[in-house]
């Protein structure tokens, strides 16, 4: 079943036509990764779909209804966690405090649950749960990161370049939390620039060129494909 | 003069100068709060202390109600008249330049001003007592009970602030927007909900600094805000702007510093002496005593 529908969208930054009639799906169940250069467009697409950019036309579409004119705090409130570029922890409030906020939309006894989940999946953070986020390394603030989005249990999460700045033993223990993450039916939509990673963990890719869907193809097709592996895999 | 006469004079200057700075503190509130969450030093916040102080005038000298009804309609007053300055003149220009804004807030603080000049006149308005002001003596030394009133009032005020922000919901929210307004946004949090919240709060402790104010100046003049406000925006620069406990020693620091430039008979300097404090404090430190550093927001 299709969980989110991306139609014909157009994004712009003031005169700058950003994204040119991107369309693309992600099925319930799926990993999909957008992969493509700096500034192909990947992170004004997810800051599309989570609503702090606007499309011009085109819809976007969460479990059949559209949701391309709601606002980023009701779109949250519809199932879609996106985990932003960079992380953007609240670095002044504490490790729990990061979490009650990723659970803003949900009351009583659910929060402390999902604090309590995140926890046993992340034991450092439980460690470090009265300390201010800041203070954490830049592992564990990707962690944060992911637990606070998992916070309001969102049927699909999307995340913005999850191994940015990671040394490469924690790049593989994230791309590992992401198949978990998966494999306990949460749907991932994956924007990346290390693209050999994402495709071989994801179902299905999308290659982004300057604001155009240049290709999409199943993400093993894509890992054999002679020109993504020229221009994005670096052999 | 004796020992004992100059010792009971400077701790009446010092208990001045808690009374007045603990105005400030209330008022400084507002504007650092304010500042920490969009970024705008509010020029009009200093002008809902006067409303305050007219609407206590109103209730008690037109209305003749109840000094309690007076406080709690100058409170509520000063809370509504905060979020409408917010909805109707600072919503509109959420995307605006920062200037555009600042701007926009001095024209409201001028709009103010003028329009209670011409309700009511530019003569002052004499605010009855909200109630019967004993000097408590200690042993010799002579103490007013406004100022006690004023000092534990506002010590409230400020300790149950700071459980606000420290321990509800909307309060982690308010520091959440404040850090990262997008990110905010992501986690499911009303920007709007939070801001219109946060004016809520600061123009309602700028209602209880007015009911303060009146019980020692028990004057509503059209112009009090202004002076009012620039001292206490001085005292949240001094605090470093955007921090809330910044804001509270601020405060006490700028009333403590007129009271005691009084007390050395120089009282005619003690304006002056306030606004040289900013002076420094922006040329020696200009993040005030708790700010934050100005590269820290990314």
């Amino acid at each position: 079943m299709t969980l989110l529908k991306v139609e014909n969208i157009n994004v712009y930054y003031g005169n700058i036509h950003a994204i040119h009639d991107v369309s693309f799906e992600v099925a319930e169940g799926e990993i999909v990764s957008l992969i493509g250069a700096n500034g192909a467009g990947k992170s004004t697409i997810l800051k599309t779909i989570s609503g702090l950019l606007r499309t011009k036309t085109g819809a976007i579409t969460f479990k059949g209804e559209n949701i391309s004119a709601a606002a980023p705090h009701l779109i949250v409130n519809k199932g879609i966690a996106h985990v932003p570029e960079g992380r953007r922890i609240f670095l002044k409030l504490t490790v729990e405090e990061n979490l009650e906020m990723g659970a803003y939309t949900r009351r009583g006894a659910e929060v402390p649950e999902a604090v309590e989940a995140v926890f046993s999946r992340f034991p450092r953070l439980k460690e470090r749960r009265r300390q201010v986020a800041g203070t954490l390394s830049g592992g564990e603030q990707q962690m944060l990161a992911i637990g606070r989005a998992l916070m309001s249990k969102p049927p699909l999460m999307m995340l913005d370049e999850p191994s940015m700045g990671l040394a490469p033993l924690l790049v593989e223990q994230v791309f590992e939390i992401i198949k978990e993450l998966n494999g306990s039916g949460t749907t991932i939509l994956l924007v990346e620039q290390n693209a050999s990673m994402a495709l071989s963990i994801a179902n299905r890719g999308y290659v982004l060129e300057t604001g155009r869907i240049a290709l999409s193809a199943p993400a093993k097709e894509l890992l054999e494909n002679d020109a993504v592996r020229r221009a994005y895999l670096g052999s | 003069m004796s020992d004992m006469t100059a010792i009971t004079t400077i701790l009446k200057q010092i208990l001045n100068g808690l009374q007045s700075g603990s105005i400030y503190a209330l008022i400084a509130l507002g504007y650092s709060m304010v500042y920490g969450i969009i970024m705008l030093l509010n020029f009009a916040h200093g002008d809902i202390i006067m409303v305050g102080a007219y609407l206590a005038w109103l209730c008690m000298v037109r209305f003749a109600l109840n000094p309690a009804l007076a406080v709690a309609a100058a409170v509520a007053g000063c809370t509504a008249l905060g979020m409408l300055i917010e909805k109707a003149a600072y919503t509109p220009l959420r995307s605006s330049p920062r200037l555009s804004l600042l701007i926009t807030a001095i024209g409201v603080s001028y709009l103010l001003e003028n329009t209670f000049q011409l309700i009511f006149g530019a003569g002052a308005k004499t605010v009855p007592p909200f109630f019967n002001a004993k000097n408590l003596s200690f042993g010799g030394v002579v103490l007013s009970s406004n100022a006690i009133v004023t000092i534990i009032a506002a010590a409230v005020c400020m300790a149950l602030l700071t459980l606000l922000v420290q321990k509800t919901k909307m309060g982690k929210a308010m520091r959440a927007v404040s850090e990262d307004m997008g990110a905010a946004q992501l986690m499911g949090i009303s920007i709007n909900r939070t801001i219109s919240f946060t004016f809520a709060v600061g123009s309602a402790l700028a209602g209880i600094g007015s009911v303060l104010y009146c019980t020692a100046y028990p004057q509503a003049d059209p112009m009090m805000g202004s002076m009012l406000g620039l001292k206490a925006f001085v005292a949240a620069v001094l605090g470093g702007i955007g921090s809330i406990p910044g804001a509270m020693i601020g405060g006490l620091a700028i009333g403590l510093a007129e009271a005691l430039v009084s007390a050395a008979g120089l009282s005619t300097w003690k304006d002056g002496v306030v606004f040289a404090i900013l002076i420094i404090v922006l040329v020696v430190k200009p993040t005030g005593i708790l700010g934050r550093s100005l590269n820290e927001k990314v």
